[in-house]
C-alpha cells in the first residue's frame, strides 16, 4: 500500500478542528492507521454540523419526505426538485448564512446569496426568483444598524449583479438575536425535466475537473466554524468567512445551465462548505467509485498553499465536474466561451478510496464513503429536557392584562412598530424585477408570485416562521409556521407543493435546545402530512447563540419555511389589495379570544413570555380547502392571511395598497383588544363584490367553516364600531416611513 | 426593423429585452455576442441592462472596449438606431456617444421602484406615439443613475431637444420628490444630436407584458415600429 506523507496528527489537533476523542478514535478506526494532519482537517469538516447533521439527522428523518410529485428524493442532489407539469421542474433550497453575517454582515450575506443559487444550477436549474428570512436584535443597538446595513447590501450587490429578482422575505427584529443575526436565503428555479444534473461520479478514467474562481486563502474551516458558538473572539475567524463575486457567479452559471444542454457529463457539484473535499468525497460515495485528485494542477490565487488549504478552502464560484472521456472539448469550448477556468485535476477510479496528491506525493487518502452523512459519518441522539419556562408560560392569564382605553392610540403603535411596518427600506435595495417574472410588484398578494412564461401556470413563494410562537410551544409553534405558508400559497390562490426548511437553532449539546429541536420537528411532520408538503431539503444551522458569563443564551428556536406552491391557471391568482369601494369584508375562520405570543402583549404590554396561541390543524386545512374552492369559483376580490399585529393590521394592509379604507364593527363575543390585534391563526381576511354576497353565504352555509360579516371598503376612512380611527394616508405614512427613521 | 441585442459577460436584461422584442412585438431580434464584431444586418441595437464585465473599475467602462462595440459604435455613428437601458445606458455615455455621466444614487444605495416619466422629446423615433401629457409607470432598478452634465452641456441638451424623459410623479409633475436618485433636473434619458442614440436609466422591457400588469412604456416599442 502507498504510503501517506507528512507525519501522524495529534489528538489534540483534532480537538482544535472541532473533533472529539471518540470521533479521532473512530478515524483511526476506519483508516486503520493514524492519521495525518491533512486528514485529520478532511475527517473535521466531513464530521462537522454542517456537512454531516450528525446531531439532527435522526430527527430529521422524521419528517414526511415523500410524494408523488417529488422528483428527487429529499438529501439526494443539492436541492428539492418538484414536478409542477408540463415537463417543468421546480428547484428550490433554503440556507443559512448566520455565523459568517455575525461576523462580516456585508459579505457573508453576499456569499449566502451566492452558495444557493449555486446548489439550484448546478443541478441544471435557473434561478428565477430569491427570498431571504432576516433577523436581527434589539433595532435600536448600534450593531443592529451595523449588521441590518451590511447584510442588506450584501444580499443586494450580490444578489442585483447576478440577475435574480427577490420576490419575498421576512424581517424581524427581537434582542435574542442581538449576537447572533439569522440570514437565511432561498432560491427557486425551473428546468425541463430531462435536464437534470446530478451530483454523481462514476466510471473509471472519467476526467475530473475543476472549473470557475481560482482557489485561495479564504473560508478554511467555514464549516467548522459554523458548527460552534458565537463568542467574542469570532472576529479572529474573519479568515474562515468567504469573499464573494457575482460577476464570476452568473458567468458560471450561465456556462453550467450551457453544460446542461450537452450530454457530455457524468455529474456535477457546486463547492459550498468543505470546497474540494466535500464535492469529491460526496460526489464518488454517490456513484460508488473512487477519485484521484493532483492538488497542484488546482488553479490558486496565492503561491505555496498547502494541500489542506486547497482542499479546505471555501472560495466561492467553482464547481467540481466529472467529464465523459472524450467529451473534454465540447467542455472545455463553453467554459473558453465564458472566460473560466476550467481545468483538469483528476479522474475516477476504481473503489471507495479518494486520494488527493501534491506533486506526485500522496498527501491524503481517505474511504468516500466514511466521510458522508448516511455514510460513515458518526450519528447521535442528544439528550434533550423540557425548559422550566415552557409551563411557567402556561400560566399566562388574558385577565391579568387590563384592556387599554384607547384602542386607537394601540392600533397607531402597531402600525408603525418595527415587526409590523413597511419593510421597504429593505426591500428596494434588492432588484425585485429583473426578469420579468415578479406578478406581485403592480398586485401584491401574500406569496411572491413568479410568471411562468409561455405556460397558463405561475409559481407561489414563501418563506415564514414566527419565532416567538415557536420559543412558546415549538411544536404548534412549527406546525403554526408551516400553516401560515401553506395559507399564505393559498391566499395568493395556489396550492401548497412542497417545503424546504432552515433550522436555525441554539447548542444541540444544550439539552433545553435539543428539546426545542425535538419537537419542532415533530410540529412540522405533522403539519406537512396534512397538507401534503413533503420537506425536500434545506440545512441545519446550530450554535446560534452566545456564552454570556457561562450560561448559553440561545436565539429564538427559528424553523424557517420555504413553501412554494403552483397557481394553475393565472386567473386565479388573488390580491391582498381591496379593488373596490363598497365591497363587503368577512372573516374568514374562528373568533377566539385569544392575545397569546402576539407583538401587542409582547411589545404594547410588554409581556414577554404566553403560551403560543391556540392552534387547531383540522380547522386550519378545512379554511385553506374552502378558501381555495373560493378562489377558484371566482368569489374572492381579495384575500389576505390575518398574522403580525392580528385583524386591524391585517385590514389595513389590504386598504393601503389601493388607497381604500374600511368600515368594521367588531364582534361583540370576545374582548375587543383580542379581535383586533390577537394573533391567533387560521383566519383569514376576503372582500367580495356585493352582487356576489348571495352565492357566497349560499356556498358557506354547506361548509363547516366560521363566517363573520365585518363590514365594507371605504374611499379612505378607517372606522371602527363608527368610531373613525384614521384616514388611510396618515395610516400609510406612520407604516411606510417608520422602520427607515429607526435604521437610518 | 431587425433587432439586435448585445450580451455582455455579466449583462443580465439581456433575455427580458430579447423576450419583448421577440415574443411580445413579434420581431425578428438577433442576439449580438460581445467577442463578435458582426451586427448581422441589425437596423437597431440594444444594450441591455445588468453590470457588464462585474461593473469592474466604473459602470460601463470596460464594456466599450470589446471587439462588438467597435461596430456598434460605427454604426451609431452612420446614423444606426441605438439605445442602451440602464448599464446599457451607462456604456453609451462612457463611449462617448451620449452626453453627460451616470453617478452613484444621491441616497448611495440602489434602488428598485416603479417611478413615472414625463416624456419630454415626444417627436423622436422612441416617442412618437406616446402622448405627453400621459406620465408612463416603469421601473428603475439601479446604484448609480444619478444623471449630471455640465451648464454647457445641459444647455446644449436643451437647445437640441436632447432631453427624452424626465421623473414625475403620478400626476405627471416633475419634482424634487418624484427624483429618485438625485438626477440634474430630474433628466431620466437623453438622445444624441443625431436623435439616432437613445439612452435611459428605466427599463421599458419591464413594464410591457400584460402578465405584469404594467405596459404602459409598451408605447416606446410600438412607437419603434410605427
Amino acid at each position: 500500500m502507498e504510503a501517506v506523507a507528512e507525519k501522524k496528527a495529534t489528538l489534540a489537533q483534532a480537538q482544535e478542528m472541532g473533533l472529539t476523542k471518540d470521533e479521532f478514535e473512530k478515524i483511526i478506526e476506519i483508516l486503520g492507521r493514524v492519521p495525518n494532519f491533512t486528514e485529520v482537517s478532511i475527517f473535521s469538516v466531513m464530521w462537522s454540523e454542517h456537512c454531516s447533521y450528525k446531531n439532527s439527522i435522526i430527527w430529521l428523518k422524521k419528517l414526511p419526505r415523500d410524494g408523488d410529485h417529488l422528483l428527487v428524493q429529499a438529501g439526494e442532489e443539492n436541492a428539492g426538485l418538484v414536478d409542477i407539469g408540463d415537463g417543468v421542474g421546480c428547484c428550490f433550497k433554503i440556507e443559512s448564512h448566520n455565523h459568517p453575517s455575525a461576523v462580516e454582515p456585508y459579505q457573508g450575506a453576499a456569499t449566502g446569496v451566492g452558495g444557493i443559487n449555486r446548489d439550484i444550477f448546478t443541478m441544471g436549474a435557473r434561478p428565477i426568483a430569491q427570498l431571504n428570512s432576516l433577523r436581527f436584535g434589539d433595532i435600536t443597538l448600534d450593531r443592529t444598524k451595523w449588521l441590518i446595513k451590511g447584510v442588506v447590501k450584501g444580499i443586494g450587490d450580490y444578489g442585483n449583479a447576478f440577475g435574480i429578482p427577490v420576490l419575498g422575505g421576512e424581517l424581524f427584529f427581537d434582542p435574542c438575536y442581538n449576537t447572533n443575526p439569522l440570514v437565511n436565503a432561498m432560491s427557486v428555479g425551473i428546468m425541463s425535466k430531462e435536464d437534470l444534473i446530478s451530483a454523481t461520479s462514476y466510471g473509471v478514467g472519467n476526467p475530473v475537473f475543476i472549473v470557475g474562481s481560482s482557489t485561495g486563502k479564504d473560508g478554511i474551516h467555514g464549516a467548522t466554524f459554523a458548527s460552534g458558538d458565537i463568542t467574542e473572539d469570532s472576529a479572529n475567524d474573519l479568515p474562515s468567512v468567504q469573499v464573494g463575486d457575482p460577476f464570476q457567479e452568473k458567468l458560471l452559471m450561465e456556462a453550467s445551465l450551457e453544460l446542461a444542454k450537452t450530454d457530455a457529463i457524468i455529474g456535477m457539484q457546486d463547492m459550498g462548505a468543505a470546497g474540494i473535499t466535500c464535492s469529491t468525497t460526496e460526489m464518488s460515495d454517490k456513484g460508488g467509485h473512487g477519485m484521484r485528485i493532483d492538488l497542484d494542477k488546482v488553479p490558486t490565487r496565492q503561491a505555496d498553499m498547502v494541500p489542506f488549504e486547497i482542499l479546505l478552502s471555501e472560495s466561492q464560484e467553482r464547481m467540481l465536474v466529472v467529464v465523459k472521456k472524450g467529451r473534454e472539448d465540447e467542455v472545455n469550448a463553453i467554459f473558453d466561451k465564458w472566460d473560466l477556468n476550467c481545468v483538469e485535476i483528476g479522474e475516477v477510479t476504481e473503489g471507495d478510496q479518494v486520494k488527493f496528491y501534491m506533486n506526485g506525493e500522496l498527501v491524503a487518502d481517505v474511504p468516500a464513503s466514511h466521510l458522508v452523512l448516511g455514510g460513515g459519518a458518526p450519528v447521535y441522539e442528544r439528550e434533550s429536557k423540557e425548559p422550566a419556562y415552557f409551563a411557567e408560560s402556561k400560566k399566562f392569564d388574558i385577565n391579568s392584562i387590563a384592556e387599554p382605553d384607547s384602542l386607537k392610540e394601540v392600533a397607531e403603535f402597531l402600525t408603525g412598530h418595527y415587526n409590523i411596518a413597511s419593510k421597504k427600506w429593505v426591500t428596494e435595495q434588492y432588484d425585485s424585477m429583473v426578469g420579468t417574472v415578479n406578478m406581485s410588484t403592480n398586485n401584491p398578494s401574500d406569496a411572491g408570485i413568479a410568471n411562468l412564461k409561455d405556460s397558463n401556470k405561475a409559481i407561489a413563494m414563501t418563506v415564514d416562521c414566527n419565532a416567538r410562537f415557536v420559543y412558546s410551544d415549538p411544536e404548534e409553534g412549527t406546525a403554526m409556521a408551516v400553516a401560515e405558508a401553506a395559507r399564505n400559497i393559498v391566499c395568493s390562490g395556489g396550492k401548497p407543493s412542497a417545503v424546504t426548511n432552515c433550522l436555525n437553532f441554539g447548542n444541540p449539546y444544550n439539552p433545553e435546545v435539543f428539546w426545542q429541536f425535538s419537537n419542532a420537528i415533530m410540529g412540522m411532520k405533522k403539519a406537512c402530512e396534512k397538507f401534503n408538503t413533503p420537506v425536500t431539503g434545506g440545512n441545519v444551522s446550530f450554535y446560534n447563540q452566545v456564552v454570556i458569563d457561562g450560561k448559553d443564551e440561545a436565539v429564538f428556536p427559528t424553523p424557517t419555511i420555504g413553501m412554494i406552491g403552483v397557481i394553475e391557471d393565472k386567473k386565479h391568482i388573488t390580491p391582498l389589495a381591496f379593488q373596490e369601494k363598497g365591497d363587503l369584508i368577512y372573516l374568514l375562520g374562528d373568533v377566539v379570544e385569544d392575545i397569546n405570543s402576539s407583538e401587542y402583549l409582547y411589545s404594547y404590554h410588554n409581556v414577554k413570555l404566553s403560551p403560543a396561541p391556540h392552534f387547531d390543524l383540522d380547522k386550519e386545512a378545512l379554511l385553506q380547502d374552502t378558501l381555495l374552492d373560493l378562489i377558484k369559483m371566482d368569489m374572492i376580490a381579495s384575500a389576505h392571511d390575518c398574522a403580525d399585529g392580528g385583524l386591524y393590521i391585517t385590514l389595513l394592509e389590504m386598504a393601503m395598497v389601493n388607497g381604500f379604507g374600511f368600515d368594521i364593527i367588531t364582534s361583540s363575543e370576545v374582548r375587543e383588544d383580542a379581535f383586533m390585534f390577537g394573533e391567533s391563526p387560521s383566519r383569514v381576511v376576503v372582500s367580495i363584490s356585493r352582487d356576489k354576497e348571495d352565492l357566497f353565504l349560499e356556498i358557506m352555509e354547506e361548509r363547516r367553516l366560521s363566517i363573520l360579516l365585518l363590514g365594507h371598503v371605504t374611499q379612505g376612512k378607517i372606522c371602527v364600531d363608527e368610531d373613525q380611527w384614521a384616514m388611510v394616508e396618515d395610516a400609510k405614512l406612520i407604516f411606510d416611513t417608520s422602520l427607515e427613521k429607526m435604521i437610518v | 426593423m431587425k433587432f439586435g441585442v448585445v450580451i455582455f459577460p455579466g449583462s443580465n436584461c439581456d433575455q427580458d429585452m430579447i423576450y419583448v422584442l421577440e415574443t411580445i412585438m413579434g420581431q425578428e431580434t438577433e442576439r449580438l455576442w460581445h467577442k463578435d464584431e458582426d451586427l448581422k444586418g441589425c437596423d437597431f441595437i440594444v444594450l441591455p441592462g445588468g453590470f457588464s464585465y462585474g461593473d469592474y473599475l466604473r459602470s460601463g467602462a470596460i464594456a466599450r472596449f470589446s471587439p462588438i462595440m467597435k461596430s456598434v459604435i460605427e454604426h451609431a455613428n452612420n446614423g444606426g438606431y441605438l439605445m442602451g437601458v440602464c448599464n446599457g445606458f451607462q456604456v453609451l455615455c462612457e463611449a462617448g456617444l451620449l452626453p453627460g455621466t451616470l453617478l452613484h444614487n444621491d441616497n448611495q444605495k440602489f434602488i428598485c421602484k416603479n417611478v413615472h416619466l414625463q416624456v419630454v422629446n415626444e417627436e423622436c423615433l422612441l416617442t412618437g406615439n406616446v402622448d405627453p401629457e400621459e406620465p408612463l409607470k416603469i421601473p428603475i432598478a439601479h446604484g448609480e443613475g444619478r444623471y449630471f452634465i455640465n451648464e454647457e452641456g445641459l444647455a446644449q441638451l436643451k437647445s437640441n431637444d436632447q432631453i427624452l424623459f424626465k421623473y414625475c410623479n403620478i400626476d405627471g409633475k416633475v419634482s424634487a420628490e418624484a427624483n429618485p436618485n438625485g438626477s440634474l433636473e430630474n433628466i431620466a434619458g437623453v438622445c444624441n444630436k443625431g436623435k439616432n442614440v437613445f439612452g435611459m436609466m428605466p427599463h421599458p422591457e419591464r413594464a410591457a407584458d400584460l402578465n405584469l400588469l404594467n405596459v404602459d412604456v409598451k408605447l416606446l416599442f410600438e412607437s419603434l415600429l410605427a
